[in-house]
């Protein structure tokens, strides 16, 4: 019966593909309702608060009462409002910051799509999440969001070009388009783009910052001047869609940053042997989290909590002995590490919000034009240069390269 | 992968007829971003796979997002009617359908359905830089001297006159 | 796999739907929009060609044109935008002389 469910799935690739597009995306909207959860409590953890804790136990159940509360909301359109634009924005953003999963190797056995294109497809996926902000921004027919969006165009169409070119320098160095086969490449050469291009790096994760509005980049929305930016007029579901959105650009540059910079699902210095032992890792931090939830149960004076703990921390350690028969574990290891360092990148995102003041709209625009384009161009044109000269197509010396 | 194709053509002629009826730019400029996304699946289903995504980043992602913010900027309402010839409302659609018969005549005969498409070929980045790169150098530099010149003329031209 | 003739069939259709838009479209940036329209169009039957004589040069062209379009999108609309800070019209009728 299983196996024979498992022919048919094989037999068409059509249907493989759709079964891997469902689990991304349900997967990936637990992580950025959860993401929203993550970033509430590890504000609160840096500025000695607690954060949620009535919605459930440790207030574990908190993103599924905001995602009920927006449901259940009235969704309002602002009269005079472009009515066919307003409903259409938000799905515009959404979809383009979905979509754009379609070539993201989760792993080296898992992603929806190798494509030899995939750079450029995430470049021009991306490119049109930008309407989602113009139009929603435009048709609201309100001051606010119209200079919401304005900010949030102008300042997404002059760090993607600085992120562009930090991307063209990974490239030179890959020989290719394919997100895979850039992880590969670094596997080969045994050491992650990170160390090849750190300049790129931090100029993409800059970058990075400011496309996802975060702080210290997040003007379009900087709630003491403009209430708050291109979505203000949004309410009930369509104003979670825009949150969605915002949350799942996050998670998305912290993947093609990972993908591209750290080796995506690669463990760390994949090529020395000497910490193999590094594969254990999957069980051993399942059961570190086992004892930290115990930790916390234990604190609780709610038996329910403790009893609820208890059995969390439970499932955690099963969950880690399964994964340590030899043939589970080396199936997770890929997406074990990448996760690892997704959520490594998502928590220095929050860490930004905790610590930097933001930006004044001109200087955010110095920063960009004046230092971040022109450090890129260098980079690539240093990159381009270094790449030429180790080439096999370069003269024996500068004498034969002039007479050539 | 025909069926795609026909899917695609119908949605793109019926969006690009909304592109000249609609009296709102902002409607007629979301209708060719559509356009523009459709052509570049057909370009997909054809094999010019790099060309489809430069289509989408340069094209729907760049060149449109000017076009409405431009619309947003000067605020283009809803066109007026124009009332001035009475020839155009007359003779208008008759003479756009009998040049689409013309065209598509010329086309039907020169290119009978037979047509047999040539063994799939390599349209990766790779060949397209290769080509780029060897045979069309010298269009390859006038057209990035064109675009410099277009910058400075953009600049020159929105630039504020004292 | 897709007939030649239907994909350049598509190409006139929306060449010709953008040539009659330019014609009777009374807003300069929906003229403008046209125009891009036939562009495409243009840009679709390189794409055929390419494919069905199976060489890459037509992409190349395609390649060039939308280079050219973005050049010719940036100063088009820069003209526009000076039109209308002098005229305070998008109406082309109204657009009928030289001088300012």
């Amino acid at each position: 019966m299983l196996e024979n469910a498992f022919n048919v799935v094989m037999a068409h690739p059509l249907l493989l593909a759709v079964i891997k597009i469902l689990i991304v995306f349900a997967v990936l909207s637990g992580i950025v309702a959860y993401l929203v959860y993550m970033e509430r409590k590890v504000l609160a953890f840096m500025q000695a608060r607690l954060g949620p804790m009535r919605v459930g136990p440790w207030g574990l159940l908190q993103p599924i009462a905001d995602g009920l509360k927006l449901l259940l909301k009235e969704d309002i359109i602002p009269a005079g409002a472009d009515k066919f634009v307003f409903l259409l924005a938000p799905a515009i953003s959404v979809l383009a910051a979905f979509t754009v999963f379609a070539v993201i190797p989760f792993a080296g056995n898992f992603y929806i799509s190798d494509i030899n294109i995939g750079l450029l497809f995430i470049l021009g996926v991306s490119s049109l999440g930008i309407y989602g902000i113009i139009l929603g921004g435009w048709s609201s027919n309100s001051h606010y969001p119209l200079l919401g969006a304005l900010r949030s165009s102008a300042q997404l169409v002059s760090y993607e070009v600085a992120a562009g070119m930090a991307l063209v320098g990974v490239l030179l160095i890959s020989n290719s388009l394919s997100m895979v086969e850039i992880v590969n490449r670094q596997q080969q050469m045994g050491v992650w783009n990170v160390f090849l291009q750190p300049l790129a790096f931090v100029i993409y994760v800059i970058a990075a910052v400011a496309e996802t509005n975060r702080n210290p980049f997040d003007l379009p929305e900087a709630e003491s001047e403009l209430t708050a930016g291109f979505h203000t007029e949004y309410s009930g579901f369509r104003f979670a869609l825009y949150f969605m959105a915002e949350y799942t650009n996050m998670v998305l540059v912290s993947c093609i940053a990972v993908t591209l910079f750290l080796g995506g699902w690669l463990r760390p210095f994949s090529s020395v042997h000497a910490l193999d032992f590094l594969r254990w890792a999957p069980p051993v931090s399942l059961v570190g989290a086992a004892v930290f939830i115990l930790w916390l149960g234990l604190q609780s004076r709610v038996p329910l909590e403790r009893y609820f703990f208890v059995a969390l921390a439970l499932g955690c350690v099963a969950v880690g002995v399964i994964i340590s028969y030899p043939l589970i574990l080396n199936a997770v290891q890929g997406i074990f590490w990448f996760g690892v360092k997704v959520l490594a990148f998502l928590y220095a995102f929050i860490w930004y919000r905790a610590t930097f003041p933001r930006y004044r709209y001109d200087q955010l625009m110095n920063v960009g034009w004046r230092w971040m384009i022109p450090l890129a161009l260098a980079n690539l044109i240093v990159t381009a240069v270094v790449r030429y000269l180790l080439s096999a197509h370069t003269p024996a010396s500068p004498v034969a390269w002039l007479l050539r | 992968m025909e069926i795609l194709f026909y899917i695609c053509a119908a949605v793109s002629v019926l969006a690009a007829l909304n592109v000249v009826l609609q009296r709102t730019p902002v409607y007629s400029a979301l209708s060719l971003i559509l356009v523009l996304c459709l052509l570049a699946v057909i370009y997909l289903l054809l094999g010019a796979e790099f060309i489809a995504v430069i289509q989408v980043i340069v094209y729907a992602g760049a060149i449109m997002v000017l076009f409405v913010f431009v619309i947003m900027l000067l605020n283009a309402g809803r066109e007026v009617p124009s009332e001035r010839s009475r020839l155009a409302r007359w003779l208008g659609v008759p003479l756009v359908i009998a040049f689409l018969l013309e065209v598509l005549w010329a086309v039907w005969n020169q290119f009978p359905s037979g047509t047999a498409p040539a063994a799939d070929f390599d349209a990766g980045p790779a060949a397209i830089g290769h080509l780029l790169f060897r045979n069309y150098v010298l269009p390859f530099e006038v057209t990035s001297v064109l675009i410099l010149v277009a910058i400075l003329g953009a600049v020159v031209l929105a630039k504020k006159e004292e | 796999m897709i007939p030649l003739s239907h994909v350049l069939t598509l190409s006139v259709i929306l060449f010709v739907i953008g040539a009659a838009g330019f014609v009777l479209r009374r807003n300069i940036i929906t003229v403008f929009m046209c125009i891009e329209l036939m562009l495409n169009a243009a840009n679709l039957a390189f794409i055929a060609f390419s494919r069905y004589l199976g060489t890459l040069d037509g992409q190349l062209f395609v390649f060039f044109v939308i280079v050219v379009a973005a050049a010719e999108a940036a100063v088009g609309l820069a003209i526009i935008i000076a039109l209308y800070r002098n005229r305070e019209t998008l109406n082309i009728e109204d657009l009928d002389s030289m001088k300012l």
